[in-house]
């Protein structure tokens, strides 16, 4: 593949400059030196600008990447795990709790994946089930009830398309929460950390901001399922995240994100730390801005937000 | 905006005997649930019901609003069409398949928005089309039935929508996912000036349009038999590994499982309407 390619000439031009300073030893004055330094860096901020779809969708998915805990861990404090849906059970795939954001008290609502194989299946690889989707809602009326505004997390393949699934509701679930968050009267931002995948991921993304990490993707439906259905082929995946436009870039450019979060150079898996640095100048600009307005304009700007999406049509004669 | 007459089908005639005789093939067809070879025209009297086995044939978007309502309409943004927002290309241009689908169909996209009369009372209907690129749901289909919401608000109509669809419109990517969000938000409003939403899901209904307004409805039915689902039977396979047990996923078995207020025959199907509108603003 051509940019594995180029990341390997990359690469091997880092190696070649940091021998180059080596055999010039200490004291040397150089000049050359750092011009070659500049210009390899120049190639490498150019490289990962210049990601396509499916190299950040596999960026999205990396199993090092920061999941919604970390965030929590490093952006929080005073996190208190609510969990069931008050009507069937439990599902660990979604995560709802309580929290301080910067002294402020917030609920904190999203998916979490595992890292491992065992977290993995625990967690159901990030796929919530209907009582996933409701315990989500409880929580928010609870915050609305209270006036705490929302953040959300979203990082997940999808709902869970299985069995006991579809039995519970899928489709109900995540259809209430569509309509009930257009009209909770406190603050919602969205951050999309990961995969934003389809409406298990738009079930807790309805929100007055909506940011996406610059690695993540938000699509209708995974690359690789387009490519079946509509290549008749899996292994068009590549073709087909390119041409779903799910990028960060692509989305705000279309008007349906808000603001691209940046990540480290390399993506946010190099580096929590920094990563949620990166997030938190953006989570909390969001939030600010939110608690200036009345619910009213709030429910107002939500409102227009999702309704302007979607101009894309014209009239034609039939 | 244009009145269109409709001449009702009438049900209770029988196709005249001189007719019958004339036996080529495209005049029969074959039930697709008991088999039964049924002459076509007595099909479409019975509003494509198999008249041995009860089974329900698809119905295109217009058939569905003669059914329903009172011989006349009024269609809404009739001339609304996708522009091809991503440029979409998979093994043929999309723009290639709207083109196709339109000519074929005679419509712009896939759902027919209007007011009309059921029993005599306004209501705004929405009325999905299977065969226009399987009923999908992108930008135009979202904003139909928003404009359609917004107009059932605006001047007090119930509103009714039939749902025909596999789900969100892939070729428009996010921007489909996001109607289900547009639809969602302007359900709210409609919730919150009490006025009644009936939803009828037909044979299919999935993805994304069950995910929203199908399972939005003050009442939610369907028809005997309809596949309803989030995800579709065949991810379910691949996901689970196994086959699905008989009856997944159709009509009956949300019924048994909490999700539809009532499985409605075809025939009832108008009445049955009528009944909840009088309940809901008599
Ligand atoms: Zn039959």
């Amino acid at each position: 593949m051509k940019r594995d390619h180029r990341s390997e000439e990359i690469e091997k031009l880092e190696r070649e400059v940091e021998d180059l300073r080596r055999l010039a030893g200490p004291e040397e004055p150089s000049g050359e030196l750092d011009r070659l330094r500049t210009e390899v860096l120049q190639l490498r901020r150019e490289f990962y600008e210049h990601l396509g779809a499916w190299q950040r969708t596999l960026l999205a998915r990396h199993s090092q990447r920061p999941y919604m805990m970390d965030y929590v861990r490093l952006l929080f404090e005073d996190f208190h795990e609510l969990h069931g849906d008050r009507a069937y059970g439990e599902d660990p795939a979604m995560i709802a709790g309580f929290a301080k954001y910067h002294g402020r008290p917030v609920v904190v609502i999203g998916q979490q994946k595992g890292r491992d194989t065992k977290q993995r299946v625990a967690l159901n690889f990030g796929q919530a089930k209907p009582e996933g989707y409701r315990k989500a809602l409880r929580v928010m009326h609870m915050a609305a009830k209270f006036g705490r505004p929302i953040l959300t997390f979203v990082d997940t393949p999808g709902a869970y398309p299985g069995l006991d699934a579809e039995e519970r509701g899928q489709a109900e679930a995540i259809a209430r929460n569509l309509r009930e968050m257009a009209r909770l009267p406190v603050p919602i931002v969205v951050t999309i950390t990961g995969e934003g995948g389809s409406g298990g991921a738009l079930a807790i993304a309805v929100g007055d901001r909506v940011n996406m990490l610059e690695n993540s993707i938000y699509s209708v439906i995974s690359p690789e399922g387009c490519a079946s259905i509509l290549w008749r082929d899996p292994a068009k995946a590549e073709v087909a995240a390119e041409a779903l436009r799910i990028t960060a870039r692509d989305l705000r450019e279309l008007g349906i994100i808000d603001e691209i979060i940046p990540e480290p150079e390399g993506g946010a898996h190099l580096d929590h730390e920094v990563s949620a640095a990166l997030l938190d100048r953006v989570l909390d600009r969001s939030l600010r801005d939110l608690l200036a307005l009345t619910p009213a304009a709030l429910l107002e700007g939500r409102y227009n937000k999702f309704r302007r999406m979607g101009q894309f049509f014209e009239a034609i004669r039939t | 905006m244009a009145w269109f007459k409709r001449e009702k089908k009438r049900i209770d005639q029988p196709t005249p005997p001189d007719e019958r005789r004339v036996k080529t093939e495209g005049l029969w067809t074959k039930c697709e649930n008991c088999r039964t070879t049924v002459w076509k025209k007595d099909l479409e009297a019975n509003w494509r019901v198999c008249p041995k086995c009860q089974h329900h044939f698809r119905l295109s978007a217009t058939q569905r609003l003669e059914l329903l309502l009172d011989s006349r309409w009024v269609e809404h943004d009739a001339a609304l069409a996708s522009s091809d927002p991503l440029h979409f290309t998979d093994t043929r241009p999309y723009a290639a398949r709207l083109k196709d689908a339109r000519k074929k169909l005679g419509m712009a996209d896939a759902i027919i928005t209007a007011e009309g009369l059921l029993g005599g009372r306004s209501v705004m209907c929405c009325s999905m089309e299977f065969n226009f690129i399987g009923g999908s749901m992108g930008a135009v289909v979202g904003e139909k039935v928003t404009r359609a919401i917004e107009t059932a608000i605006a001047r007090k109509f119930p509103l009714i929508i039939i749902s025909c669809s596999g789900g969100a419109r892939m070729m428009e990517g996010t921007i489909s996912l996001m109607q289900l969000a547009k639809v969602s938000a302007a359900l709210a409003r409609l919730d919150e000036v009490r006025l009644p939403f009936i939803s009828v899901l037909t044979d299919p209904t999935t993805g994304g349009v069950t995910a929203s307004y199908a399972m939005l409805g003050d009442i939610n039915i369907a028809e005997p038999g309809a596949l309803i689902g989030f995800a579709g039977p065949r991810v379910i396979e691949q996901t689970i590994r196994q086959k699905l047990p008989k009856g997944f996923q159709t009509a009956e078995f949300l019924l048994e499982h909490g999700f539809l207020d009532a499985v409605v025959h075809r025939k009832d199907l108008k009445t049955y309407i009528s009944s909840a509108l009088d309940f809901f603003l008599a």
